[in-house]
């Protein structure tokens, strides 16, 4: 899946990363304990949370994602997206809440965890 | 790579925010020399868990990384309040977090395991009201 195709799906806005939305994604995960993404998350590509602090983005960057999506109309502070953009990922954010966006993405072919539809 | 490359770093322990600088610093020197994604993940991931540890437990301490040819080491030392009982520490989902830090996305007693699961050897000394040192070994090939 495209990130341009997860924008559209979450009607999300870029914050960002415009020019990584033709980038592939192959599978997400969500949560909003950031030591659980840690344990549990292996090759996702995608983090959706609703946790806003600078350790959102060095998470992804030491599980090597490529987007993060804020849910609930969460925003990153300035300082969050300045380390978004050194480490090239794309930031979106979304008001839907993380059940409901995690689960559009995944009826449309996002799995987690290497698990298919 | 026939002699040892040491990367020293100070953790800050008073600014959360900055928490992890050190880890990504890491990963950016261990990208430099040509290793493998895999292992860079590893190490980046253990280091980082430790030196969130290091902040939200010990007030902040040191972190050596040292590249031989065949391995890489982690070494961190911080002066905190020690671990009185280091396997029960191993545990997973056993904290002494506070909430303030699980408010933040930590402390679900997950740093020590997951330190352990992605490195090869891992050695915890720990003496209660003077700190712990925890060594961590990241075989190459």
């Amino acid at each position: 899946m495209k990130i341009r195709t997860i924008k559209e799906l979450l009607n999300a806005e870029v914050i960002c990363g415009d020019d990584l939305l033709d980038n592939d994604v192959y599978s997400a995960c969500g949560s909003d304990m950031m030591s659980d993404v840690l344990a549990y998350v292996k090759d996702q590509a995608v983090l959706l949370t609703g946790l806003v602090n600078s350790q959102v983005i060095r998470t992804a960057e030491m599980m090597d994602m490529v987007c993060i999506v804020f849910v609930r109309s969460k925003h990153p502070t300035d300082e969050m997206v300045e380390l978004a953009k050194e480490s090239s990922m794309a930031v979106l954010t979304t008001d839907m809440r993380l059940y409901e966006a995690c689960g559009k993405l995944y009826v449309n072919g996002l799995v987690g965890n290497g698990r298919k539809l | 790579m026939s002699e040892s490359l040491t990367f020293h770093y100070d953790v800050d322990g008073e600014d959360f925010t900055s928490a992890g600088q050190a880890s990504v610093q890491v990963k950016k020197n261990l990208r430099r020399l040509g290793i493998s994604p895999d292992i860079i993940r590893q190490v980046s991931i253990a280091m980082y868990e430790g030196e969130i540890n290091m902040v939200i437990h010990a007030g902040g301490g040191k972190a050596d990384v040292i590249v031989t040819e065949d391995k890489i080491e982690i070494i961190l030392a911080d002066k905190g309040p020690g671990i009185a009982d280091v396997s029960l520490a191993m545990q997973e989902g056993y904290s002494t977090a506070p909430d303030s830090v699980r408010s933040l996305g930590f402390g679900a007693g997950m740093g020590l395991p997951n330190m352990k699961r992605y490195t090869d050897e891992m050695t915890i000394e720990s003496v209660v009201g003077q700190g712990t040192t925890i060594k961590m070994t990241v075989k190459l090939a």
